[in-house]
Parts: C-alpha cells; sequence; structure tokens
C-alpha cells in the first residue's frame, strides 16, 4: 500500500525516510519507516482498523498511541499482547491482532457487538451457574476471553540484570523533567533522567500548537541536558515500578535495571483523557495528543477533515496543528459554555473555523461497516446534558477530543503519597509527598508551559537539596489560570456504546446500574465492572469512572477517591522479571573424586550429594548393598562435608551451648564429645548434631545438613539478643569432613597418622586433634552407621588431598565410598534417627526418644518451658522401631503409610528398609502409646489399600550392645 | 445463550435490584457484632441469619466489603490437609462450596480444575504420601502420582525444571478449585442482607467494651454499639482487635504476595504448586495466570509490595513453564497474613466471655469461607464449639495441643 497519509518531511521525525520497512499485518503487506510504530506504520498506509474489543469485539484503530489503551494488540510470532502503539516497526514483522477468530475483518465474535444488550455489566455473574453446565460455559468463557496466544515451544529467554545507583532520578524526560534534571546537577548532584519514549522532549517535542517556541524551549533544555556532565539520559526505558527506599525498576526491551536513588523526582506528566459518547471507540476517533504524535513524531496525517471536540486551550492549539499539516477542521465543538478565549481560539477564529461552545458530540457517526468515522453529531450540552433536539450532524472522517487529562501518578501513589482533588485544575495533585519523593509538571497540576519549567526547577533544586547538594532554591510557580480538565466531559445516550473503559468495554450505563445494584463506592464499582483492570490499567478510565460515580452518588470527587495503583506502570515480560535465574549449586571439595568413582547424586538442599556409587553390570540396589557390606565388615568411607560445622568460643561458650541444645556441656570434658538436640520454643525437635570440647572456652559442633544455614542464623541472632561473652563461627564451606567407618576403619587410618588410636588413647566419643597424611585435622570417634569409624574434619582445601591418603591407605583393605542411601540404612539399622524424617513439625525429644538426652534440671534451654509443661500430659505418640513379619512377600509399606488402629489413624511410618544383614524390613513408626508397647503389632494400611502387620521391635535393631563401634576387634 | 440473560433485553431498566441495602445509621443494640466484612465475617452473618433466624446482626467493615484478604488472595480451593481434623474441616467446605453458586443464585465461577503439588525431593514426596493416606482416609480424593501421569496431563511442563529440580512426582487432588473472589464476599453479603443483617462499610471498631469478663458492646468510627456477642473475623488486623481485650494469641504477620499476567487464551486447566520452588499457578476464567509464592520472610504489618518477589516468581516459573517468557505481569499486591505457629486456624471461643474469633488464617483462608461462617454461626449461637473446629481453639496453644498443618500449607495456600 502506499503511504498516502505520509505528511512531508517534518523537522524533528522520528522516522528514518531512508530505512524503509516491510511487514506483514494480518496477511497484508505494509510498508513504514525505522522509527515507526507498528500503529503508525498502519495509519500512514491507510488502515484503520488494527484490532478488536475484549467483549463486543468492536474494531479499533489508535486512540492514545501512548499506551495508554490497548486497542493496538497483537501477535507477533511467540510475542503476545506486544502494543502496537508503541512497538518499534522490525523488518519482516508478521503481525495479526489479537482475540480475533478467523482474521480481523471476518471475526464471527462481532456478532456480540450486537448482543451486547443481553450482556450487561457482569452478566456473567447473572447466569451460567447451573451446576451441569457451569463447566462448558467456563470453556467458552475462557475461549473468548483472554487476548494473545502462548506458544508453548518458546524457549526460556535469558536476559541480563543490571543495577544502578543515582542520587537524583527524574522519571519523565518531558520539560518539567528536563528542567529538573538540570536544576539537581547545576546543584552538583549525579543525575539519571529516564523516558519512555524513545527520544526525550516529552509534550515539549509534539503539542506544538502553533507555538514553536516551546518546542525550541524544550530542545535548549534537552541540549543542555545531554551535555551535562553529571546528567545520564535513557530513552526508551520505563520505571515500572517504585519501591521502598527508592528503589526503582527501569526496563527497556532487553533488560530490568534496578536503580537505587537517593530522591526521585516524578515529572511523569499526565495521560490525555477521552470524552465519552457514543461510539467514541470507533477507529477515527481520537485523543488530540495521539493526533500530535502521529503528526510530529511520525509524520502522518490523522484524517482528513476532522471535528474537534475540546473543553481546554488545548484543543485549539490540537486544531491549529491539524490545520497547518493539512487537515481541514469541519468543526470546534468547545463543552464549555463560557471562557477566556485563548491564543490559538482567536487564531482560529481568524482562519474562519466554525466554532460552537456549550455544545458536545452526542455520537460518532459511523461509515458503513463500522470501521471509521463518517461524521460527528453534535448537540447543545448545558449542565452536563446533551440536548437532543439541537443534534445536528457534521460529516468528517475523524474526531479529535481533547477535553482533559489524569495525573501520570502510578509512582506517586506507590511510593505512599496522598493526593487530594484540586478544584482549580480539575485533578488529583499531590498533597503530602514522603521524604525524598518529588513531583513537577502536569502530575503535580502544572499545565503553562513555563509554569512547567519553573516547576522542575523548584523540584530538581529540592531533591538535589534534599540529599544534601547545594540550597533549595526557592522558585514561585505561577498557579494556572484555567483548568485543563473539564469536569463532566460525558454524554448520556439512549442506545449506549459510549465507552468509559476500552480494554473491557465499560459503557457508561454499565456503571449507572452497577451503582444500582449496590457497587457505589470507588473499589467496589472497580471490582465488579473490571473498570482499569485490564491491561492499561484504568490509565484512560479511571478517571471517567471516578467523575462518573460521583455523579451518581451525588458527592464529589474528593470524596470519592481514588483506587491504589500498583507496580506495574507498564506490564513487565516474565523474562525481564526473571532475568538469568542463577541457581548456586554447592559441592564438596571431593566432589570430581566421587563423580569419577561413579557417583550418582542426588541433590540435599543446595548441596550435590553422591546417592550411592554405580558399578558396571549392578543395579542401585546392589550397589547400595555392596557399600553397607562394606562398611559392616571392611571399611567404607563416606564425604560428610556437608554437615553444618560450627565452633563457638568464648567465657560462655558452654553457657550459650546449654542454653539452645537440651544436654548438659558444661561438664563435658576437654577432647569428648556429646550429642546435641535442638528444640525451639515449643519444645519440637528442630536439629540435631555432635558437640565436641576443645578448650575449656572453645566448642566445635555440627548440624544437620539441611539446618546448616538455619541454625547459624538462629544461633547468631540469639547471640545478638542475649549478647553473651562468646563469639561463633561458621565453618560449613571452609571444612571438608569425611566419615571413615568399618572394623577396619582403625587400621587404615593407622597408616596415614601417628595418632594413638588404641581404644585407651582414644576412646569411643573422643575428638583429638592431630596429623592425617600430614594434613591438620579434628578427628572425632562417633559414627552415625554404628561402627569403629571416625569423623576427620580438615580445611576445605586439603579434603581431597585426605580423601585420596584414605582411599589409598584403604585399598589393601578393598576400602569403598559409600552414599547418602548406604548411610541412611546403616543408620536404620542402628535406629539412629534422621531429624525431619522420623520427626516432624510437632515431635518432642520424648516422642523421638531422645529424652534421655534432655537435662530438665538445667536452668534454661529452649523449649524447656514448654516441655515441662508437655511432659506432664499423657503422651500422644512415641517413636518406635518395628519389624515386618519375614514371611511378608506383597509390596512393603512406604515412608509415610498409615498406621491404621480400630479404623482410626493411630500413627505412620517414618522410615521403612530392606536390610539384608538382618533379612527382614525393618523401620521406625510414630504411633500412638497403645501401639508402642514392646513386641505389641499393628497395621500399616499401603497404597493399594491391604493392611501389613508389624511388629514393635527394640532398637538398634542391628548389634544392640554397641560393641561394634565401642569394643576393640 | 442462557434464558436468563432475556430479561436484560425486554425490560426498560436494569432489572437488578441492589445488593446491599444503605443504612442511615448504626442502631444502638444488636444482637450479634461482627467485625470485619471479609468473606469469614460475612458468612458468618449469613448463617447467622439463614440458618438460626438471629438477623438482628450487623457487619462492621472499615473499608468496603471483601476488600481486605478476600479481594486478594488467589483463591485455592482444596481439601488436601495432613491432619484428619483439616482435612474433614476442609472438606466439609469445599462440599459447600460446590453449592454455593445456586445457593446464592449468584455465579461465583466457581471452577473444579484438579490440583497439583509437585515435588522435586524425596522428602516432599514422603509428605505427600502421608497427605494422600490422611486424606484418602477422610474420604477425600487425592493420590501420588508419578512423572509419566504429570507428563501425560501437563505436557507442556519442563520436567527437568530447568535441568536443576527435576520433578519426580506429585499429589494430586481432583477437587482443588479456584473462584471468583469478591463474588463471593458480595453472595454472602447480599444474602445477609436480604435476610436483614445491616452491613456498614466505612465503619472502623475502635474498642470494646467488656464488663465484668463479658463484652457488653463495641465503640466504632460512628458511635456506640452495646451488644453481648462480638465475632472479629478481621484476619490480618486480628492483633489489633485482640490488644483492645488483652487477650493474647500467638498470630504473627507476615505479607503475602501475588502477581497477575495478562490474559491470554486458555492453556492451563489444573492449579499447580511447587513447594520447592515456592510457587504456584492458575489460569482465571479471563485468561489471566495467577502467580503466587510463599510468605515475605519477615514479619510486617504492610500491604506493600516488593520487587524481588517478581523477580523470585518469575525465574521459578519460568523453570516450570520457559515458554511464559514474554508473558506480561501487569499488577502486584500484598495482603497481610495472621500467621499461626502451627498453620492451622484458631476459632471459637476467647477468655472473654461473648467474644468469638474466627482468626489465623494466614494464607489458606478464602477455601475456609463457607465452613468458617457455618460453624463460627453455630458457635455463636450455642456458646460451645463447633465439632468441626474443636481441634482450632485458642487453648491448644496453651495446652500443647497443636494440630500440624505445616506440612500441607506453607507454600500451597
Ligand atoms: C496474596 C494472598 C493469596 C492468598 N491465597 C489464598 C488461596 O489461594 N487460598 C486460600 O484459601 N486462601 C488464600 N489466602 C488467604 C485468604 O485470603 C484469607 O485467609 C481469607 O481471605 C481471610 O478472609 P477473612 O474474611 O477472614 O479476612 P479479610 O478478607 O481480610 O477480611 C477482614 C476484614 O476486616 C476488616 N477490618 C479489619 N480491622 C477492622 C476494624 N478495626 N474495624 C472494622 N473492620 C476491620 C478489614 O478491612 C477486612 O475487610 C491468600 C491471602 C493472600 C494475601
Amino acid at each position: 500500500m502506499s503511504n498516502n497519509h505520509r505528511l512531508p518531511r517534518l523537522p524533528g521525525e522520528w522516522i528514518d525516510r531512508a530505512h524503509s520497512i516491510e511487514f506483514e499485518f494480518e496477511g497484508k503487506h505494509f510498508q513504514g519507516f525505522a522509527g515507526d510504530t507498528i500503529s503508525s506504520a498502519l495509519w500512514a498506509s491507510g488502515q484503520r482498523v488494527l484490532g478488536r474489543s475484549f467483549k463486543y469485539h468492536r474494531p479499533r484503530g489508535i486512540f492514545s498511541l501512548a499506551n495508554h489503551d490497548v486497542n493496538g494488540m497483537m501477535q507477533w510470532g511467540q510475542k503476545l499482547n506486544v502494543r502496537a502503539d508503541v512497538t518499534l516497526l522490525e523488518m519482516g514483522m508478521q503481525l495479526s491482532a489479537v482475540n480475533t477468530f478467523g482474521g480481523l475483518n471476518k471475526d464471527p465474535a462481532k456478532v456480540l457487538n450486537h448482543l451486547s444488550r443481553f450482556l450487561p455489566v457482569g452478566f456473567y455473574y447473572k447466569a451460567f451457574h447451573g451446576k451441569r453446565l457451569f463447566p462448558r460455559w467456563e470453556r467458552v468463557f475462557r475461549t473468548l476471553a483472554g487476548l494473545g496466544k502462548v506458544n508453548l515451544s518458546t524457549p526460556r529467554l535469558l536476559t541480563p540484570k543490571d543495577y544502578a545507583f543515582c542520587a537524583v532520578l527524574i522519571v519523565g524526560a518531558g520539560p518539567s523533567g528536563l528542567a529538573a534534571a538540570l536544576a539537581a546537577a547545576d546543584q552538583g548532584a549525579d543525575v539519571v533522567i529516564v523516558d519512555e519514549n524513545a527520544q526525550a522532549g516529552g509534550s515539549g517535542g509534539y503539542q506544538i500548537g502553533g507555538e514553536l517556541a516551546k518546542r525550541e524551549a524544550t530542545e535548549a533544555l534537552l541540549v543542555r541536558v545531554i551535555a551535562h556532565p553529571r546528567i545520564r539520559l535513557l530513552t526508551g526505558i520505563y520505571a515500572a515500578g517504585y519501591y521502598t527506599d527508592h528503589w526503582i525498576a527501569l526496563v527497556d526491551d532487553k533488560k530490568m535495571t534496578k536503580l537505587r536513588a537517593e530522591a526521585v523526582v516524578i515529572a511523569a506528566g499526565s495521560f490525555e483523557q477521552p470524552a465519552v459518547f457514543r461510539n467514541n471507540d470507533l477507529p477515527g476517533v481520537v485523543l488530540g495528543s495521539a493526533a500530535q504524535r502521529l503528526i510530529y513524531r511520525y509524520a502522518v496525517r490523522p484524517m482528513q477533515r476532522a471535528v474537534v471536540l475540546c473543553a481546554n486551550a488545548d484543543g485549539y492549539r490540537v486544531a491549529l496543528d491539524l490545520i497547518v499539516h493539512g487537515v481541514m477542521v469541519a468543526a470546534i465543538v468547545d463543552l464549555r459554555a463560557h471562557h477566556q478565549p485563548c491564543d490559538a481560539e482567536v487564531e482560529l477564529a481568524a482562519k474562519g473555523v466554525e466554532m460552537h461552545t456549550g455544545t458536545c458530540i452526542v455520537e460518532a457517526l459511523p461509515t458503513p461497516g463500522c470501521s471509521g468515522v463518517a461524521g460527528a453529531r453534535i448537540a447543545a450540552f448545558a449542565n452536563g446534558v446533551a440536548d437532543a433536539a439541537t443534534a445536528r450532524d457534521i460529516p468528517c472522517d475523524g474526531i479529535v477530543m481533547s477535553v482533559g487529562w489524569a495525573p501520570a501518578a502510578n509512582l506517586l501513589y506507590q511510593a505512599g503519597t496522598h493526593m487530594r482533588y484540586d478544584d482549580l485544575v480539575e485533578q488529583f495533585v499531590p498533597d503530602a509527598l514522603p521524604p525524598g519523593v518529588f513531583a513537577c509538571g502536569r502530575v503535580n497540576g502544572v499545565y503553562d508551559f513555563k509554569a512547567r519549567l519553573l516547576d522542575g526547577e523548584r523540584a530538581g533544586s529540592a531533591a538535589a537539596a534534599h540529599v544534601g547538594f547545594g540550597e533549595k532554591r526557592s522558585v514561585s510557580v505561577p498557579v494556572e489560570l484555567e483548568s485543563s480538565s473539564f469536569p463532566w466531559p460525558i454524554v448520556a445516550h439512549p442506545q449506549g456504546k459510549n465507552f468509559v473503559d476500552f480494554d473491557e468495554d465499560l459503557q457508561l450505563k454499565d456503571f449507572e446500574n452497577a451503582v444500582q445494584e449496590g457497587f457505589d463506592n470507588i473499589e467496589l464499582l472497580k471490582r465488579f465492572t473490571t473498570n482499569g483492570m485490564g491491561p492499561s490499567q484504568g490509565k484512560h478510565s479511571n478517571m471517567n469512572a471516578l467523575r462518573i460515580l460521583a455523579r451518581l452518588v451525588d458527592k464529589h470527587p474528593r470524596e470519592v477517591g481514588t483506587t491504589t495503583a500498583r507496580p506495574f506502570f507498564h506490564p513487565v515480560p516474565m523474562a525481564l522479571l526473571a532475568g538469568r535465574g542463577f541457581h548456586p549449586v554447592r559441592r564438596t571439595p571431593m566432589h570430581l573424586r566421587h563423580a569419577a568413582m561413579g557417583a550418582y547424586f542426588m541433590s540435599a538442599g543446595d548441596w550435590q550429594r553422591p546417592e550411592y556409587y554405580a558399578r558396571q553390570h549392578k543395579d542401585r540396589l546392589e550397589c547400595i548393598r555392596e557399600e553397607v557390606d562394606m562398611v559392616r565388615h571392611g571399611v567404607g568411607i563416606i564425604d560428610v562435608g556437608t554437615l553444618g560445622k560450627l565452633e563457638i568460643i568464648g567465657p560462655q561458650a558452654a553457657e550459650f551451648l546449654e542454653r539452645v541444645y537440651v544436654s548438659r556441656y558444661a561438664n563435658l570434658k576437654i577432647g569428648m564429645t556429646r550429642y546435641a538436640v535442638m528444640c525451639d520454643e515449643t519444645g519440637v525437635v528442630v536439629d540435631d548434631g555432635v558437640v565436641a570440647r576443645l578448650a575449656e572456652d572453645h566448642f566445635y559442633f555440627t548440624t544437620t545438613t539441611s539446618g546448616a544455614t538455619a541454625i547459624y542464623r538462629e544461633l547468631s541472632r540469639l547471640n545478638t539478643q542475649w549478647q553473651m561473652a562468646c563469639g561463633i563461627i561458621n565453618h560449613t564451606g571452609a571444612f571438608a569432613a569425611i566419615n571413615l567407618a568399618g572394623p577396619q576403619s582403625r587400621k587404615v587410618l593407622a597408616r596415614v597418622t601417628t595418632l594413638d588410636l588404641s581404644a585407651a588413647a582414644f576412646p569411643y566419643l573422643a575428638i583429638r586433634e592431630g596429623k592425617v597424611a600430614g594434613i591438620p585435622a579434628r578427628l572425632m570417634r562417633v559414627g552415625f552407621v554404628g561402627e569403629w569409624g571416625y569423623e576427620i574434619h580438615v580445611p576445605a582445601e586439603d579434603g581431597v588431598a585426605l580423601w585420596d591418603a584414605l582411599v589409598a591407605a584403604g585399598s589393601p583393605f578393598g576400602i569403598r565410598p559409600f552414599g547418602v542411601e548406604a548411610q541412611r540404612l546403616l543408620r536404620l539399622e542402628k535406629g539412629h534417627v534422621i531429624i525431619g524424617q522420623d520427626t516432624d513439625g510437632l515431635t518432642t525429644p520424648f516422642e523421638a526418644g531422645l529424652g534421655w538426652a534432655v537435662k530438665m534440671d538445667k536452668p534454661f534451654f529452649i523449649g524447656q518451658r514448654s516441655l515441662q509443661i508437655v511432659d506432664k500430659q499423657p503422651q500422644r505418640q512415641r517413636l518406635v522401631g518395628f519389624r515386618l513379619d519375614q514371611a511378608h512377600g506383597g509390596p512393603a509399606p512406604q515412608e509415610c503409610h498409615l498406621v491404621i488402629h480400630d479404623g482410626a489413624i493411630s500413627g505412620r511410618i517414618t522410615s521403612i528398609g530392606w536390610s539384608h544383614i538382618l533379612c527382614a524390613y525393618i523401620g521406625l513408626a510414630m504411633v500412638t502409646p497403645e501401639l508402642a508397647k514392646p513386641d505389641q503389632t499393628f497395621e500399616i494400611r499401603i497404597t493399594d489399600g491391604s493392611l501389613v502387620v508389624a511388629r514393635v521391635t527394640p532398637t538398634p535393631f542391628y548389634d544392640p550392645e554397641q560393641r561394634q563401634q565401642k569394643e576393640e576387634a | 445463550m442462557p434464558w436468563r440473560l432475556l430479561r436484560f433485553v425486554t425490560s426498560g431498566k436494569h432489572p437488578e435490584p441492589q445488593m446491599f441495602t444503605h443504612h442511615d445509621g448504626l442502631k444502638k443494640v444488636y444482637d450479634a457484632v461482627i467485625i470485619g466484612a471479609g468473606g469469614h465475617g460475612l458468612a458468618a452473618a449469613y448463617y447467622l441469619a439463614r440458618d438460626h433466624g438471629m438477623t438482628n446482626v450487623c457487619v462492621l467493615e472499615k473499608g468496603y466489603i471483601g476488600g481486605g484478604n478476600t479481594g486478594r488472595n488467589t483463591t485455592i480451593i482444596r481439601s488436601n490437609y495432613i491432619t484428619p481434623e483439616g482435612v474433614q474441616f476442609y472438606d466439609t467446605s469445599v462440599k459447600l462450596w460446590q453449592d454455593l453458586s445456586q445457593d446464592f443464585d449468584l455465579n461465583l465461577f466457581y471452577a473444579t480444575r484438579g490440583h497439583y503439588t509437585l515435588a522435586h525431593t524425596d522428602a516432599a514426596l514422603r509428605t505427600m504420601r502421608w497427605r494422600a493416606e490422611v486424606n484418602k482416609h477422610c474420604g477425600v480424593e487425592s493420590e501420588v502420582v508419578g512423572p509419566e501421569e504429570l507428563r501425560r496431563e501437563i505436557p507442556m511442563m519442563d520436567m527437568s525444571c530447568g535441568g536443576h529440580a527435576p520433578i519426580i512426582g506429585a499429589l494430586y487432588h481432583a477437587p482443588g478449585a479456584i473462584a471468583r473472589h469478591d463474588a463471593v464476599a458480595w453472595g454472602y453479603g447480599r444474602g445477609a442482607d436480604q435476610r436483614g443483617v445491616q452491613i456498614h462499610q466505612q465503619t472502623e471498631v475502635l474498642g470494646i467494651e467488656v464488663t465484668a469478663g463479658r463484652v457488653s458492646g463495641v465503640r466504632t468510627s460512628r458511635g456506640f454499639i452495646a451488644t453481648s456477642k462480638v465475632l472479629c473475623a478481621v484476619a490480618g488486623s486480628t492483633p489489633r482487635i485482640l490488644d483492645m481485650i488483652g487477650v493474647r494469641s500467638p498470630i504473627y504477620i507476615h505479607p503475602l504476595q501475588a502477581m497477575v499476567s495478562e490474559p491470554m487464551k486458555p492453556w492451563l486447566d489444573p492449579i499447580l504448586v511447587s513447594g520447592s520452588l515456592h510457587v504456584y499457578i492458575s489460569q482465571s476464567a479471563r485468561g489471566e495466570l495467577v502467580l503466587g509464592a510463599s510468605l515475605d520472610p519477615y514479619e510486617l504489618h504492610s500491604t506493600r509490595s516488593t520487587l524481588d518477589f517478581t523477580e523470585g516468581l518469575a525465574a521459578h516459573m519460568l523453570e516450570l513453564f520457559p515458554f511464559l517468557s514474554h508473558v506480561k505481569i501487569v499488577r502486584q499486591w500484598a495482603g497481610m497474613a495472621d500467621m499461626t505457629p502451627d498453620f492451622a486456624p484458631i476459632m471459637g471461643k476467647t477468655p472473654i466471655e461473648g467474644f468469638y474469633l474466627d482468626a489465623g488464617w494466614g494464607t489458606w483462608g478464602f477455601k475456609a469461607t463457607p465452613v468458617s461462617g457455618k460453624t463460627m454461626a453455630h458457635t455463636m449461637v450455642t456458646d460451645t464449639p463447633h465439632p468441626l473446629i474443636t481441634g482450632f481453639s485458642l487453648d491448644r496453644f496453651r495446652n500443647y495441643a497443636l494440630t500440624g498443618e505445616k506440612g500441607a500449607a506453607s507454600v500451597g495456600h
């Protein structure tokens, strides 16, 4: 198609005529220029219908050309809901309108437009809820609703994130924002100024209205801003949200930048607001500012013959801009009964343009097919009511409206600004700003061009002074002489289709009906009508909704108030929020050794741990069984470096440990270790480990792998709170730890250390410091698996050397590494509990069979008070060991299968495993006390519903006398 | 098109009556005063009037109907809890839900979509088995499903979760549902209103009169009301009301946030939760993705939003569904969740006679709206806790008789 609506070259235009861009829309071929948006290129080519509306599938065209409406929402390959008004044209784009069925023109769903009377506001609440049919209706609704389509094969987009800092951030690079930036930077502040448009200048670049001086002034500011060493100007980027302490999300099309400012100036301007009249949504009915953007940014003639609806000086200025660029202005219709003519109006009058005051447009007359404007029906307008008797039609192919503005105060609201309705400017303006937040220009209710520059200067200076640069200058900003916003730009029509919210297809009567139904405050009205809940989030609709509500309930807009504006200002793609998505994975120093030995890794929190070591021609269970056998009969080695490893030093170290663990540590001998159980304040077991005393005032202790981070954090918190004379050091990552276990472990260790390993010199539960394979090490004679063994802790950097030395020393004994699975079974054979598996969020140490560790006579420990109370109550449950009947042949119970007694839930299996050494299924179960008696049987219900009998068995199942780990072989 | 919509065309005026009556002022005396016009307060009022004929009742709301957590929640309805008390209680609620649109003659968009809780670890799978077993025992449909079934039912999901947290199974709960939250409050509100209950919006409770250990009245921003029964159903504001009468509770407030995408054509039917990734997702009838995560990690009495919440949530969601990369988030918000140590609610009587508490709804109370209304109405009328809520009494914290729901309620809501 030809560029038949393109104007001759204009100074400052954003398009690059040297680069033409070919693209497709709805299967048709189009051409535009670099710098065009999708909408401007289509409009230039004469394409008026850009999309269809959400509910009634009405044709829609350019309306704000500023992302304040979503009339032009498109599917572009994998990208959905692409906003045509502000998306730059790219070569080869293949676009289609979202939410049509079979194309923009065909779209059979447009029949909904004729059914609209059946579908009043909230109609879906009033029917379709028959129980049987609702699921089908829901399908229908879901298919009809929704906009674009997600393409399920879209790959994950990895995007960078950036961080930035500045003294003063200015949001909006229009005249007031530029002035603010200069004022702040001149006072010495380092300034960042951002603007969502491709180029800076804001309204100064397109709201010319016959006064080129405004543009020149704006350009002059811009030149100074660009040249200023302390100002960074960023365009094509929007402030998506304001968060506590001036933390701002800046979003461009490639990434999110998180910026921390010391002060923020909001100079975001205002959104032009539509007039509400019948068919005000027809393609060809545009906002004045949209017409100006088309002309001055993209050199596109908005229409041939226009009727201009206005209620302020801006409207007359738009009319001038139109005339200058070859649009015939058929008439100017002013809603106001009286006003002071502005300069533009005088000029237009001199040109002989037809003008009507106290007049409104009652209806935009559609072309046949309803895809454009054929005329405007105007009528006398007094006290907010049109006089139908005076109606007359003016032919035109476009209607331009400029009846008022609403502040772009979204970020101000997010920052916690209190706004007040100003009767003079007929809009909400900031009343009380939070510390460090400033506002200027139109968002602050200042419209006069010169006044905006002064207001910017004032705010910029104040912001700089707030963060310590210079003195706050006193700048007096003249008060507005007249309001740019008309208080009631709304015209009723018996046949409706006078739209308030274009995203949601809400008409004037929808609001009347909603209020009639009792949704008569702004929040309820919003929720019932869904006004402002569509993709443009009320930018073009909230103000009119508020005015309508105020009138319906006979209140002042001030009393009606606004709804809360939450992030985001414009929607943000999930990929940009997500960024690259890092997943820290922790590996112990011996990770590569494990891998080389065939480890099959599992995750344990952030850690990677060998679950077992795979062997050729052997399945998982066989491998695990061999690992178990090696520990029981020879020697095995396991990496336990993921345990939490803490050290506490200081005169009150013992006392601290006595407070946080249930056992006693003051009497622990130097060189000895003791099992440690930790409870929370309610007496519930939360962690366990081993505490070793290295000196009077020095302990080394471990926590579970999963608890390590939380326990260290909690202990640090308590230490801060209690202010005891001790300090805690977290060595979790700094130390490697290896458990050498099995009857041959001492012989293996003896080959690499000179420490006296005799039972007398290094008894069970002792800790020794010494060298192993030349590496300084701490060795503890403890073990979860119930064999003679050593837990050896060394600096992380020596972990590999220690591992290699032990493996080499053990090779004559057939040493093998074992993984978490073998360890789980080994410990189960010993009846050792795993906190979090054999206990849950309510288990006390008494219930878990750990009562022996609890020293109730200590002066204090966390959970003590609760345990004192619990101890007096009858016990509710108890952890017991059990065995299945040897004869059991069917499927074995699994962990968390229930114990059923007399038809009621009486417990659950917490651990179970097949012990080939004991030749039986063994396990632990949390059961009610009556089922916990020795030799008692109970029934477990497995997944298929059948019951399996288990018998309570004392633990340890294996080596009940504990000979293996304590006595010399 | 249903015939019922014909009336909008045949009648000249909008044929719908007012949902909520306007009252000129407060009466001097009510038989019962309910604080909070969230779902819970309104439901209690509705059942008081409908089931017990108690209609000289008012509901006081400092803001507007449903403006608290009711209007902010992500509407997951399910009964696959872990304690038998919990399962029976929420199952009763689910059954009430299923008939609620009919009861109200208002379409609540109650949509049974099925609910999956994904397991990425052994430990998670173990807890799911526990839940499935308890659920089945209580007659609630729940089962542990394996990766094959997940691949079949949710074929677009990346089972490897970006390669770092492979999904090994899930708890499937067929009755899992979502509903239109605001409509629930309106339905209960309208039903109560029609039966004579007075709802007073923009009326804040400022104090509670207690005489000799008994409630005697309520001080409000619009005057004093004499009454002998007060129900406190204010979710995130519970500590403030309890302060007024000097009753201690273990409730602590954390913000809970959520976000919603632009609408898109339907691609996701069930509700999906991943406890390990701390995220959940459903697609509303409008086509929006409703996305949430776990609680903010610290106490705060505020409904502010944070950026890091959206970042973390988006990152994890893209691991499950990489193809959402271009989907845009329009809005985020927060509510104040009234948390309890055992993740079960606090319901019933209090040390102050005539003062009834319905609180501790944390991140999970929307689904309980019908059953809490019903059981609290019963409790208020008979002055004895309804049998379904005896496990939820305030006393349980004193008596160490907690109802541990943490395993089933932390991310799952
Ligand atoms: C983001 C989010 C997601 C959630 N997702 C789910 C979910 O998926 N599933 C689920 O089951 N639950 C969910 N919840 C929890 C659920 O929303 C709440 O538990 C439930 O809505 C509580 O309802 P309510 O009626 O008790 O409280 P609310 O709806 O909060 O109502 C309490 C009312 O009391 C009013 N009030 C407070 N103080 C006073 C006073 N002094 N005087 C008068 N009025 C007062 C408040 O204004 C408010 O309207 C979620 C919550 C949040 C915040």
